[in-house]
């Protein structure tokens, strides 16, 4: 029933964000209506999801109402920011009354979700295993959450930033945003492939790290792999090459770069804050409490510690030495990098690289 | 001279430093999470080739283990770098607390008109009626968004009515940077003052020593110390001092030579009563672990307590956590309780070992234990076979024979009510089978724990203060106009700026709505 929801919202953001789009480029009203329209349908499906799944736990795991919320795997983490994201952003467009940023915020849940589907992890509501049933991880959890989200919103503000105020592709700055975003295009693409490739022999006992760049990278053949990075390279190119086609998109914004930074430092003046206490204490009493070491190193919390003295080198680099405009929006960029890092990476990448993830 | 200190402070307190810091410890730091740490050479190996390929990796290793990226987190360059980080911390708070001191204490003052018009936030307009009337508004105005003013007169008829308010959240920065040094001196404390260890127990046995986390297991000279310690200790059926008095020792030396090779004595007993693993209805999904142990101060029971994941034992600031649990190789000491039920409906408990038998009450049959399955399956062809390495499925066979001679045999699983039911009308339950499973425990005593709670509590108020609450000013100077009174509005803010410029709003409606009653 919930997935139901939750096919409902994932369609409603994907044309939420193709129409948030079209309303930046066209700007006409009624596409501006239908678009909010689109996002509160798929919020709204996706609250109703969130709260059916949260029953059906209820139901299966017989604990407690607050147990069973559904944010015990990577599935349901993924919804919840996305969840998170929205509503922020939903909250920020009615009250600043301006629609802009959807064209950059739906495209980060759109992505999420989609990334769902391709990375075919499992959707299924699973019992909790005993290290997980703990109110600080609850804790924890949502608020670490909640504090990716600010992030992300930090993320898209400082990338336009960057995107809107570089022009010479020699610039540091230019060649940082071009990069990171071909990157991450190609990567999305590369486990498209994998999807398209394993979707159907895969099962739900099968791992998404089974088959990740399988197909591409670290694909059995070698003249794969090297097809695979030649042509990444080729497209960071072309997304160097061709990036100023963006800012020409972006200045029709209207958006004073001024009022970006204000966002991009504003997100991380509250997502810090709220991931130190959640993601750092939180998590390190949680620790505590079922294993008896609040912190011990391992690539999840040293990640989580990598994320927060990037931040941390945000706020005081942009303070106490001036870093203003480009090279703090690189940081925060640099900083949301790392977010993803610490919830994916570790888990897909080094997990997989590692012998306990082969366990 | 001075001037050389003056430099070392100065470099110590710079933020420059702090940057530098927070850069090569993200940096470093990446490199640990893709080496594993502390795992084998092979292991190492494996990660290596897969990043730089099966020829560089060799090298690569010799490389990175020379650097000391195989147990990163405890190299001394780390250290010296987490060091380095806290002294910079602690010069620079130092360093600034007379400053904030100050800021703290300063009342406000009145200002330049000129320098008014420099502030961020500011207004400017006349409303009709002589200033004192003004005034009288104005205090109350301030008051209505929460500042209490005090007021001075210029020399040219002017009065000027000036207030602060949050001015002690100008320590949030500050708290939050002495948390930090709070958080490390409590991580100090524990390592210098408390042990994590570890300790394998199967159901009936106890420990008065755990072994420690950190042993160096390479040193083969401290390999063979420890061996003859514990050889000494179990000769002595692992009474210390019996053991001291064996290699002509006080007890407190030996208790010291124990600790220098990893063994840490408790100073009293645990015992697992039981170790049991739960699950989701009649699935193999684990819903809980769980351990039934006992602490024993010279022999005698003091406490008991199942421990769970999350729910430690806590016992003079030693702590036990459930961790892991094997089955134990040798299955033959296990002992088989079950629940009799006599078909007149008399119930009994009894505990057997497998080759025992027994005969139900009210009836003329005998029953025998044959055999033993911690996770009972059948094959293909019917045969039994064990499908896991742990209890997810115990089963007993038996053999049940009555008085004409007349045998069959059936397994009683626990899982399954059903199988436990014999031909006569009795049933025999299986309620366990005890004493082949072993729990492991990790051990822990760390005093510093409160150090870095308190730190934690610490750094989240700083942050919050630092964050979300701002030392505000705000002046307002009432001077005679032609038309009227001239009113002169500024104010300062560090943070949340538009909340501010709401207030401010919302006193400059005051203010002008007031004179038109
Ligand atoms: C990871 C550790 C640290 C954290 C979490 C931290 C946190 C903060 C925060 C939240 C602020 C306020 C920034 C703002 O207003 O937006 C700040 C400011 C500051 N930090 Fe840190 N800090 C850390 C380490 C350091 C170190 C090592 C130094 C040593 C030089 C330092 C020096 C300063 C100074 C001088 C300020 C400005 C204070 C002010 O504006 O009154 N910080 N820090």
């Amino acid at each position: 029933m919930s997935s139901r929801f939750f096919g409902f919202s994932e369609m409603a953001y994907i044309l939420a964000m193709v129409v948030y789009i079209t309303h930046f480029a066209f700007r006409k009203k009624a596409v501006g209506v239908t678009a909010t329209g689109l996002a509160v349908f798929g919020f709204v499906s996706q609250t109703l999801a969130i709260l059916l799944r949260w029953r059906e736990f209820y139901m299966l795991s017989g604990m407690g109402v607050l147990r069973s919320i559904p944010l015990t795997n990577l599935f349901e983490s993924i919804i919840f920011f996305v969840w998170c994201l929205m509503l922020g952003y939903l909250i920020m467009e009615f009250r600043y009354k301006n629609r802009s940023f959807g064209a950059f915020v739906t495209p980060v849940a759109a992505l999420a979700l989609l990334f769902i589907n391709l990375s075919g992890m499992s959707t299924q509501i699973e019992p909790l295993v005993p290290a997980l049933q703990s109110n600080w991880l609850l804790a924890h959890v949502t608020l670490s959450f909640i504090s990716y989200s600010a992030f992300a919103l930090s993320f898209s503000t400082g990338l336009m930033y960057l995107v809107m105020t570089t022009d010479n592709r020699r610039e540091g700055a230019y060649i940082f945003w071009t990069v990171a975003l071909g990157i991450f295009a190609a990567v999305l693409i590369a486990m498209g492939l994998d999807y398209a490739r394993f979707h159907a022999a895969m099962n739900s006992n099968s791992f998404v790290k089974d088959y990740l760049f399988k197909s591409t990278y670290k694909s059995g053949s070698s003249a794969v792999q090297v097809i695979s990075y030649l042509s990444t390279a080729v497209f960071v190119f072309l997304v160097w090459r061709y990036g100023h086609a963006l800012k020409k998109i972006i200045g029709g914004f209207n958006l004073q770069s001024s009022v970006l930074d204000e966002i991009t430092y504003k997100s991380v003046a509250v997502g810090f804050p709220i991931f130190t206490l959640g993601g750092l204490i939180f998590g390190a009493i949680w620790a505590n409490q079922a294993w008896g070491v609040y912190w011990s190193w391992d690539p999840k919390e040293t990640w989580s510690l990598i994320t927060w003295f990037i931040y941390a080198f945000y706020l005081h680099a942009r303070f106490l030495r001036g870093w203003k405009g480009r090279k703090i929006a690189m940081v925060a960029v640099l900083g949301f990098v790392a977010v993803i890092f610490t919830y994916l990476g570790v888990n897909l990448l080094l997990s997989g690289l590692h012998s306990y993830g082969s366990r | 001279m001075k001037s050389f200190l003056d430099k070392v402070w100065s470099f110590f307190s710079s933020i420059k430093l702090a940057i530098v810091i927070f850069a090569l410890v993200a940096l470093t730091s990446i490199v640990g999470t893709v080496i594993e740490q502390q795992a084998s050479y092979a292991e190492n190996l494996r990660v290596l080739s897969s990043l730089v390929g099966q020829g560089l990796a060799p090298a690569a290793y010799k490389v990175l283990y020379a650097l000391g990226f195989m147990n990163m987190y405890r190299s001394w360059w780390f250290l010296t770098l987490l060091s380095l980080f806290a002294l910079n911390l602690l010069v620079c708070s130092i360093d600034r607390f007379p400053a904030i001191w100050r800021i703290m204490r300063t009342p406000v003052k009145p200002i330049a008109p000129d320098q008014m018009k420099r502030m961020p936030l500011k207004d400017e307009f006349v409303v009709p009626g002589g200033p004192d009337s003004a005034l009288e508004k104005a205090v109350s105005a301030m008051k209505s968004i929460g500042f209490t003013a005090k007021s001075e007169k210029g020399p040219d008829g002017s009065v000027q009515l000036y207030a602060q308010k949050n001015a002690w959240s100008r320590s949030g920065v500050y708290v939050t940077h002495v948390s930090i040094l709070v958080i490390l001196l409590g991580a100090v404390l524990g390592v210098f003052l408390g042990f994590r260890g570890y300790v394998d127990l199967p159901e009936g046995f106890n420990a008065n020593i755990v072994y420690s986390n950190n042993m160096d297991m390479s040193d083969p000279s401290q390999v063979a110390r420890r061996a003859s310690l514990l050889g000494a200790l179990y000769s002595g059926n692992g009474d210390l001092q019996t053991a001291a008095q064996s290699l002509n020792e006080s007890l407190p030396d030996f208790e010291k030579d124990l600790r220098s090779v990893g063994v840490i004595p408790l100073g009293f007993q645990v015992l697992c009563q039981q170790f049991q693993v739960q699950f989701y209805g009649q699935t193999d999904m684990p819903k809980a672990y769980r351990s039934l142990v006992t602490v024993l101060e010279n022999g005698k029971p003091v406490v008991s307590k199942w421990i769970e994941v999350n729910h430690p034992l806590k016992y003079k600031g030693v702590m036990f956590y459930q961790s892991s649990f094997r089955l134990r190789h040798d299955l033959s000491n296990g002992v088989a309780v079950l629940g009799i039920r006599s078909p007149d409906g008399q119930t009994e408990t009894r505990k057997l070992k497998i080759g025992q038998s027994f005969s139900i009450p009210g009836t003329k049959e005998t029953v025998k234990l044959t055999e033993f399955n911690p996770a009972l399956a059948f094959d293909d062809a019917g045969r039994a076979e064990t499908y896991s390495q742990m209890m997810t499925n115990p089963a007993v066979k038996v053999d049940i024979s009555g008085p004409d001679g007349a045998r069959s045999s059936k397994w009683i699983v626990q899982r399954y009510p059903e199988t436990w039911s014999l031909p006569d009308g009795s049933s025999v339950g299986l309620t366990d089978f005890w004493g082949v499973q072993a729990t492991g425990l990790q051990v822990r005593k760390d005093p510093g724990v409160w150090v870095v709670y308190l730190g934690c509590i610490l750094l989240a108020l700083g942050l919050y203060v630092a964050f979300f609450i701002s030392h505000k000013k705000i002046w307002v100077r009432m001077a005679p106009d032609k038309k009227g009174t001239l009113l002169t509005v500024a104010a300062t803010c560090p943070k949340n700026r538009h909340a501010y410029e709401r207030e401010i709003e919302k006193l400059v409606k005051h203010l002008k709505g007031g004179n038109q009653i």
